[in-house]
């Protein structure tokens, strides 16, 4: 069976700087996969890597199959794959609500745009890459009602301007915004940096309900607690290699503090 | 004599110089692009009403409508497939290559419509004038302040109150994440210029039918609608409106004076609010 | 184990020494042999030349793309007429006003221009432009709106110009081209020597460095806002001085001429791009190509300005470096190097 998202071999560049060096993972359907790894190691850049921030060769990554490495990143999310990148990165001049609209912006189908994009791919004789956003059509549970119901002070909040709300608050929104397009797969990158303890808690709670209706997710988390306790399979990443796969009741304390720091340390 | 009269007038040619300026306060505000061809896309429409006018010859307005979609288009594909390329980091690139555009819009218009200076003809609004309490004013005047007014409400709606209005500031904010949420900028930015390719048209057909053009008025309406935008305070539309009226009367008061003043004496309203406040009147969409 | 030496010379550039020595010579000697045609060809390209230098050192190094130079040129030309006409002094002497006067408005020029940044610099230079052009057309001493010619017996008692009279046996009007040319010989070669001089002290590269990287620049310590001040200063001061050369020479002066964006900065800035923005040798190669297409095009007149134009896109869309960076990628020469490389060492050196 196909997994809904793989990498294979996936290599990433900064300009001449490599960080990725070959990762292959996988996230089968309904799955939760946590990343961990040290500051730097390439959590970020594998994230940037899959949603078409920095793009890869076609088949270096598989979404249920079809390689989708050399497609932008509005085409990867009309896919159905949603990020909460990291640092939130709120759009400062919209309000709570607007910043959850944006996510939803996308409603399926192929607009006019796309359809102008198009003729003008097959002008020029350029790349179409609306013809590869697939079928999801961005319905399903999640709306600004049910966003609200999952975390209500934002529905409070909503006419406030994003970045006027506190870190927890913010990570909310973001959450909500990626979760407004209804993705099959939420991409979560360090959704608890610089929160208090009992921030975190509330914000994890979601994840139970986020993945209730169907979302496979890939969270990334320095708290390697947290990302035990909520993931099905975990991979540990160093200096842009997979160092460590396992589940979490299978893999050691000491596995994991070799494949965190290396095995000389 | 500065009268009340003069001043009206002033307020209404300030009209004009917020029409010239919305454009490119929105491209600006949107892109960080500075088109210095945009004075000159703004002859460009007048041209292009002209023609329409005389070869369907139909009434300016009508032209103007159906000279709409064309520049629409035009705008769409300029940005993308020339100003895309120039956006980055980098200002140099866009601000050659619009000058370049510049160059070549100015001597296209040339080689097509000679030198001459051209007028779209109003028939009787050119002259007719109403009443309004102690001063007169005319209605063509009357009718481009008016216009201004009515863009500044329907750019400030689009921007606040639509989808469209939503990608342009989230894409202005944060390309990045704008394009997480399934926005595509470049597509982005070649809807805001076709947008503002509307307002020039607008621009364009009371440049037209107000006063005497020809290929070479480009540069002095850009230069105008900087000096709107940049007294108005970057990301201010209002403010925008604002800084066309201050150049307006400064001007008219000017050529009050002496008439050989009147473009200077606009200049130097415009350095003098420079000096007192870089930042212009009403910055960062404080008079949204 | 001390094998490295900090250099900046490369053996092209020693060979280009050599080369500009030889080049500057014949061209110093070029009236003997050539005739007045030529004479003010040369002319128009040296001062071209000179321009485009300046405007280089502002938009390529400085990171100040002022679209307002022309400002400079009228300016400098005005101070020469109005110290001849109004006031005597000898045209050659007017030159140095000329330039005197530019760098003395521009004090308060650039107190307006650097309030604004980036794209809006580059329109409040050609707003300031547009005032000093209105401005002077209000003065009526030098003609007011319509210009005025230099008195011919200012232009006839001029300094040197019997002296070339007699020694090349030429016409009075021959000699003072012949006098133009050489001073706009000699401030082209300090123009080119003193811009390199400038970008190889200190203060050169720390412009680099404030070109690259604005925020790490000030982070070394390395105050920007000067280095653009000193850049823009010296780029008026040599405008100014070409300005006043360009409208001895002309003769005659109006304020939309010597205020001309088209003649001024225009062509300057298609200069500078198609050879090569922020290099010495770019404009040189500009200068020619655009000489070139002058004398083949001109007469088509607008359809010649669009060529231009079209061709100034073309090459800034796709390539942004110019003639010379596409000449010098290809081939690494540089004839004049600015940036420091480290040399010997072999290649070893990398690793070092
Ligand atoms: N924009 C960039 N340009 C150049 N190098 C970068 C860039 N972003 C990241 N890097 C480099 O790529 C490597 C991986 O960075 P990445 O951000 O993916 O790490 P990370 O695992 O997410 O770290 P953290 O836990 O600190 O977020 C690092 O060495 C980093 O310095
Ligand atoms: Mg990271």
């Amino acid at each position: 069976m196909t997994a809904l998202l793989e990498t294979r071999g996936l290599t990433a560049f900064y300009g001449d700087f490599q960080a990725l060096f070959g990762v292959d993972i996988t996230l089968a359907r309904g799955e939760t996969v946590a990343i961990i790894g040290a500051n730097g190691a390439g959590k970020t850049t594998l994230m940037r890597a899959i949603t078409g921030v920095l793009r890869s060769a076609r088949d270096q990554i598989l979404h249920a199959g079809t390689g989708i490495g050399h497609l932008p990143a509005d085409t990867i999310m009309k896919r159905g794959i949603a990020m909460v990148p990291e640092g939130r990165r709120l759009f400062p001049s919209l309000t709570v609500e607007e910043n959850l609209l944006i996510g939803a912006q996308h409603k399926g189908g192929r607009d006019l745009g796309d359809r102008i994009d198009s003729l003008f791919a097959r002008l020029t004789g350029g790349p179409d890459p609306a013809a590869m956003a697939g079928d999801h059509d961005g319905s399903g549970h999640w709306s600004l009602e049910t966003v609200y119901d999952l975390f209500p002070i934002l529905r409070e909040r909503r006419r406030s301007p994003g970045t006027a709300l506190s870190g927890g608050q913010q990570q909310m929104v973001a959450i909500g915004r990626a979760l407004m397009s209804n993705p099959d797969i939420l991409l979560c990158d360090e959704i608890s940096l610089g929160l208090a303890p009992v921030v975190i808690r509330d914000i994890y709670a979601a994840l139970p309900r986020i993945r209730e209706t169907g979302a496979s997710v890939i969270i990334v988390e320095q708290d390697i607690g947290q990302a035990l306790a909520v993931a099905d399979r975990v991979y540990c990443m160093m200096e842009g290699r997979v160092t460590l796969e396992g589940r979490p009741d299978t893999i050691s304390r000491d596995d994991i503090h070799a494949a965190y720091f290396g095995a000389a340390a | 004599m500065i009268g009340l009269d003069t001043l009206v007038q002033g307020v209404l040619l300030g009209g004009l110089y917020a029409l010239f300026a919305a454009g490119l306060s929105l491209v600006f505000g949107i892109m960080r692009l500075v088109n210095l061809a945009h004075g000159d896309l703004i002859v460009f429409g007048a041209y292009l009403i002209l023609v329409v006018v005389s070869v369907l010859g139909v009434n300016p307005f009508l032209a103007a409508l159906v000279a709409a979609p064309v520049m629409f288009a035009l705008g769409w594909l300029l940005q993308k497939v020339v100003l895309n390329r120039t956006l980055g980091d980098d200002i140099l690139p866009p601000l050659l290559v619009t000058f370049g555009l510049s160059v070549v819009i100015q001597n296209a218009l040339l080689e097509s419509f000679s030198a001459d200076s051209q007028r779209i003809s109003m028939g009787a609004l050119e002259t007719a004038s109403v009443d309004l309490g102690p001063v007169t004013v005319g209605v063509l005047p009357l009718i481009t302040f008016a216009s201004a007014v009515l863009v500044i409400v329907g750019l400030n709606q689009l921007f606040y109150r639509t989808a469209i209005g939503r990608a342009f500031r989230a894409t202005s904010d944060d390309q990045v994440t704008a394009s997480l949420m399934g926005i595509r900028p470049d597509r982005v930015f070649a809807t805001a210029t076709a947008v503002a390719m509307l307002v020039v048209t607008i621009a364009a057909l009371y440049l037209g039918t107000r006063a005497n053009f020809d290929p070479s008025a480009g540069p002095a309406r850009l230069i105008y609608a900087f000096e709107a935008v940049i007294i108005g305070g970057l990301g201010s539309l209002w403010g925008t409106l604002a800084g066309g009226i201050i150049i307006g009367v400064a001007q008219t008061v000017g050529a009050a004076i002496n008439p050989e003043w009147q473009i200077l004496a606009g200049h130097i309203a415009f350095l003098l609010v420079l000096l007192v406040k870089p930042r212009g009147l009403f910055p960062q969409g404080g008079g949204r | 184990m001390s094998v490295y030496t900090v250099t900046t010379r490369t053996r092209a550039s020693r060979t280009a020494f050599w080369g500009a020595l030889i080049l500057v010579a014949g061209l110093a000697l070029a009236p003997l042999f050539v005739g007045r045609g030529t004479i003010q060809d040369l002319f128009f390209i040296l001062t071209m030349l000179t321009l485009a230098q300046f405007w280089n050192l502002l938009a390529g190094y400085g990171g100040l793309v002022s679209v307002g130079q022309q400002a400079f040129v009228g300016l400098g030309a005005y101070a020469l007429y109005g110290a001849v006409i109004l006031y005597g002094v000898d045209p050659v002497v007017s030159i140095l006003i000329a330039g005197l006067v530019a760098v003395v408005l521009a004090v308060p020029i650039s107190v307006f221009a650097f309030r604004l940044q980036g794209a809006y610099f580059a329109i409040g230079t050609w707003v300031i432009a547009e005032v000093c052009r209105l401005s002077v057309a209000q003065w009526r001493a030098v003609g007011g709106g319509t210009g005025t010619s230099l008195p011919r017996e200012a232009v006839a008692e001029m300094m040197l110009v019997p002296t070339i009279e007699t020694a090349l046996d030429v016409r009075a009007s021959e000699a003072r081209d012949i006098l133009a040319y050489w001073l706009a010989l000699i401030l082209v070669v300090a123009t080119i020597a003193g811009i390199y001089w400038l970008l190889r002290t200190r203060r050169g590269l720390a412009l680099a460095a404030v070109r690259d990287n604005e925020e790490a620049a000030r982070s070394v310590g390395v105050d920007a806002g000067r280095m653009k001040w000193v850049v823009f200063l010296t780029s008026a001061f040599g405008t100014g001085l070409a300005g006043g050369l360009i409208y001895l020479q002309k003769g005659r002066i109006s304020p939309d001429a010597a205020f001309s964006v088209t003649d001024w900065t225009a062509y300057v800035i298609f200069i500078v791009v198609i050879g090569g923005l922020g290099t010495i040798e770019g404009p040189i190669i500009g200068v020619l190509v655009f000489f070139l297409l002058q004398s083949l095009f001109a007469d088509y007149g607008a359809w010649y300005l669009m060529l231009l134009g079209l061709i100034g896109i073309g090459v800034m869309l796709f390539a942004p470096r110019g003639l010379w960076g596409l000449l010098s990628e290809r081939t690494g020469i540089q004839l004049f190097p600015v940036r420091r490389r480290l040399a010997g060492g072999a290649l070893k050196g990398r690793e070092g």
